[in-house]
């Protein structure tokens, strides 16, 4: 039964079924890793809040981390996406801790779920397209317009530029989630492979479930990074009309 | 390449416990739709949560802390530059009192060698006028000297030549007529003496 690579990812529940008006909210463990991170996160970040001028090395690890999504925010969306720094910090800080947690062995990775990521993509786009008509009013529309573009072309374009745009979150949680997913999926298989082929043949595939490992760490942090910094780069476009 | 691979076999895996497990699950667990109200749900709460303590409670304390360190950082930087140029004031006034205590002191120096030297000039003044009215005193009693004695001179050459004579001759000549002859031969004597 564990063998199946995918048996990894199913939820199942913890403690008693709470349902309101016969919608099942049961604690999973799904939520038990989202409790987990967000708690990893707001620990952490609690202790690097002490005053102290010479900073120690939690209070550098939290300084350093503000000043990294600040100074990303300011470089992909400018000063006008100041207001907007907590939700970006919070965002990527959540998706990198349940990312990371996902690679401890027989854990439960938040992430690799689409629902998940799909609610956290959906929210974004709906937030920032409210943003860019608050903004803009009706002139957002010419987010889909793009200057320089000869007029034969016009029609052709715009509908290119409203199906990329509507397609935003789509693209923006199933980059998340099947990176996670193919990951841990790949990890599991080598480990098969290492059960099956025993003390004899079993080596090679440990090597490849070793530098997966490695390469995991990796795609969790980039896929955090590029998950926040896509939302900038949206943020930006609601925020700074350039067509 | 290797995913793809990988997901081939995966594919294959995945038919093959299908068929196993078909009735306990189906393929993706993610597909499940039974958990997906209770995933959304906690993932509402937990993240919101998350947000809210942050950006209400944590967030504001790093960037204040950072902002203290920074301005604190500048006010040092201030400071030390304040510092600083007292510092290059003091140092020019010190640079300053030197130089002026170098001039007073070179100032009173000469005015204590001028004095000093007048002083000398003055005794070594007052001592040659001494020197000179005791030269001309000197030199006054010399010629009185001189005076005096060519009279005796005459007078005892006249006396002397009288004695001799009488010796010689044994008989007193003319006075008169003697000391008119020592006083042409001693005047004639002093030109050689004192002329050419």
């Amino acid at each position: 039964m564990a063998a199946n690579p995918m048996y990894q990812f199913n939820v199942y529940r913890i403690g008693p079924e709470i349902k309101i008006n016969n919608i099942d909210i049961s604690f999973t463990n799904a939520s038990l890793f989202m409790v987990i991170s967000s708690l990893a996160i707001l620990i952490i970040f609690n202790l690097g809040t002490k005053r102290s001028i010479i900073p120690n090395k939690i209070q550098l690890l939290a300084e350093l981390s503000y000043s990294f999504i600040s100074k990303m925010i300011s470089d992909t969306a400018g000063s006008k996406a100041k207001p907007y720094f907590s939700f970006i910090f919070s965002l990527f800080m959540f998706v990198l801790f349940c990312n990371m947690f996902g690679m401890i062995p027989y854990s439960f990775t938040v992430t690799s779920h689409i629902i998940v990521t799909f609610v956290l993509a959906a929210f974004i786009f709906i937030g920032v397209t409210i943003i860019g008509f608050i903004k803009h009013g009706i002139g957002y529309l010419k987010l889909f317009v793009p200057s320089g573009v000869p007029m034969v072309l016009l029609p052709l374009i715009v509908v290119i530029e409203i199906i990329s745009y509507l397609s935003r979150p789509i693209s923006l949680s199933v980059r998340l989630f099947a990176n996670m997913m193919a990951g841990h999926t790949m990890m599991k298989v080598f480990g098969g492979f290492v059960v099956s082929l025993g003390i004899v043949g079993g080596w090679l595939p440990l090597g490849f479930s070793v530098a997966l490992t490695g390469l995991e760490i990796l795609v969790a942090f980039l896929q955090a990074y590029v998950f926040a910094i896509l939302t900038c780069i949206y943020l930006n476009d609601a925020l700074n009309l350039h067509h | 390449m290797l995913k793809k691979i990988i997901f081939q076999f995966l594919a294959l895996s995945l038919i093959f416990t299908y068929s196993a497990q078909s009735a306990e699950s189906g393929g993706m667990p993610q597909l499940n739709p039974e958990f997906w109200i209770s995933q959304i749900f906690w993932l509402v709460l937990t993240f919101g949560l998350l947000f809210i303590i942050l950006s209400k409670f944590i967030l504001p304390k790093i960037s204040n802390n950072l902002e203290t360190r920074k301005s604190q950082i500048v006010e040092n930087i201030e400071t030390a530059d304040k510092q600083r140029e007292e510092t290059e004031k003091k140092v020019r006034e010190f640079d300053k009192i030197i130089n002026d205590t170098k001039v007073e002191a070179k100032n009173f120096f000469n005015s204590e060698r001028q004095k000093v030297l007048d002083d000398v000039n003055n005794k070594k003044l007052s001592l040659e006028k001494d020197i000179e009215q005791e030269i001309i005193k000197a030199e006054k009693e010399i010629d009185q000297l001189k005076k005096t004695s060519q009279e005796k001179v005459t007078k005892i050459a006249i006396e002397t030549s009288s004695d001799l004579i009488k010796q010689l001759i044994g008989e007193d000549i003319n006075k008169s007529s003697l000391s008119a002859i020592v006083e042409d031969l001693s005047k004639k004597e002093m030109e050689k003496h004192n002329g050419i």
